[in-house]
């Protein structure tokens, strides 16, 4: 870990953040694609 | 064979499935070499000490969430004028990317002020502009789900993008068109003297790639999903008719 000093609260809030927000999205159009996907193989399959 | 004819829904479909992985699988890789060279094996900047290290996200944010909306223009105009839907449905698909993206750039500006300016928040021309083209990104992503008919949806979330687009570029340009503020000009440039130092360009740049690829990959990913619900509500709208 690389030293810092006084400004590690806003780099390391900076990064978290960061990597939340797109960890978060990434997830949410991951999960959104395979819901949709199975949806629509179970609505051709009915159909 | 025309180009027009990948933007066809079942073209779209067969061409990006293949690419997505390794657009994917290329951004993962140049977002972790970017990130991890930046934050762990460059030094402090000589006048903002280890702050410097929040370049590597605030710089490719804030260019990804200017380049989501002028991607989203040129999808718009497309749709305007020669209404092929996948090119609305990306603009669609791009929206929440490129909204992240400007939180982002809003979130760590905010943190890489306080140390630097002194302050989380100015109503410099950059900054407000970027803050405006925050609420165009909500207003355009609220007037999708507002209308149900998805053509006519299609047809106000263009001409709003088209608006919006005014913010986008001032949001680019601002610190230059209006010489004040806190808000430095372009961190960087072709000229050697003005551009960032190489030891802090190398990683920028391979960060900045990381972005626009996890950009371009979430694009993709998020149109097949549009692609798909807009041939779900079809199915269905048959099935009743039937």
């Amino acid at each position: 870990m690389p030293d810092l000093g006084t400004y590690a609260f806003e780099i390391l809030m900076s990064y978290g953040i960061s990597l939340g927000l797109l960890g978060a999205l990434i997830c949410v159009s991951i999960l959104q694609s395979k819901r949709v996907k199975a949806a629509l193989q179970q609505v051709e399959n009915n159909g | 064979m025309s180009l027009w004819e990948y933007a066809n829904p079942k073209k779209f479909m067969d061409w990006t499935a293949p690419v997505l992985p390794w657009v994917a699988g290329s951004a993962a890789l140049c977002l972790s070499v970017g990130l991890i060279w930046g934050f762990f094996f460059t030094p402090d900047d000589f006048r903002q000490g280890s702050t410097v290290k929040i370049i590597y996200l605030h710089v490719p944010a804030a260019l990804m969430a200017i380049n989501a909306w002028l991607m989203m223009l040129v999808a718009s105009l497309i749709w305007l004028v020669r209404r092929h839907h996948v090119s609305a449905l990306a603009a669609k698909a791009a929206a929440p990317v490129g909204i992240t993206m400007t939180l982002i750039a809003l979130a760590t500006g905010a943190l890489w002020g306080s140390p630097i300016w002194g302050t989380y928040w100015e109503w410099d021309p950059r900054l407000t502009s970027f803050l405006i083209l925050f609420l165009f990104y909500l207003g355009y992503m609220a007037l999708w789900s507002a209308i149900e008919d998805p053509d006519t949806a299609a047809d106000l979330t263009s001409i709003l993008c088209l608006v919006g687009s005014i913010f986008a570029i001032l949001s680019r340009y601002a610190a230059q068109f209006w010489s004040q503020g806190l808000h430095q000009g372009a961190s960087l440039s072709l000229d050697k003297e003005k551009n960032v130092s190489d030891v802090f360009w190398q990683p920028l740049v391979i960060t900045m790639i990381g972005f626009g690829l996890l950009f371009l990959a979430l694009v993709l990913l998020r149109t097949r999903t549009e692609i798909r619900m807009r041939r779900i509500k079809a199915l269905h709208a048959r099935a009743r008719r039937a």
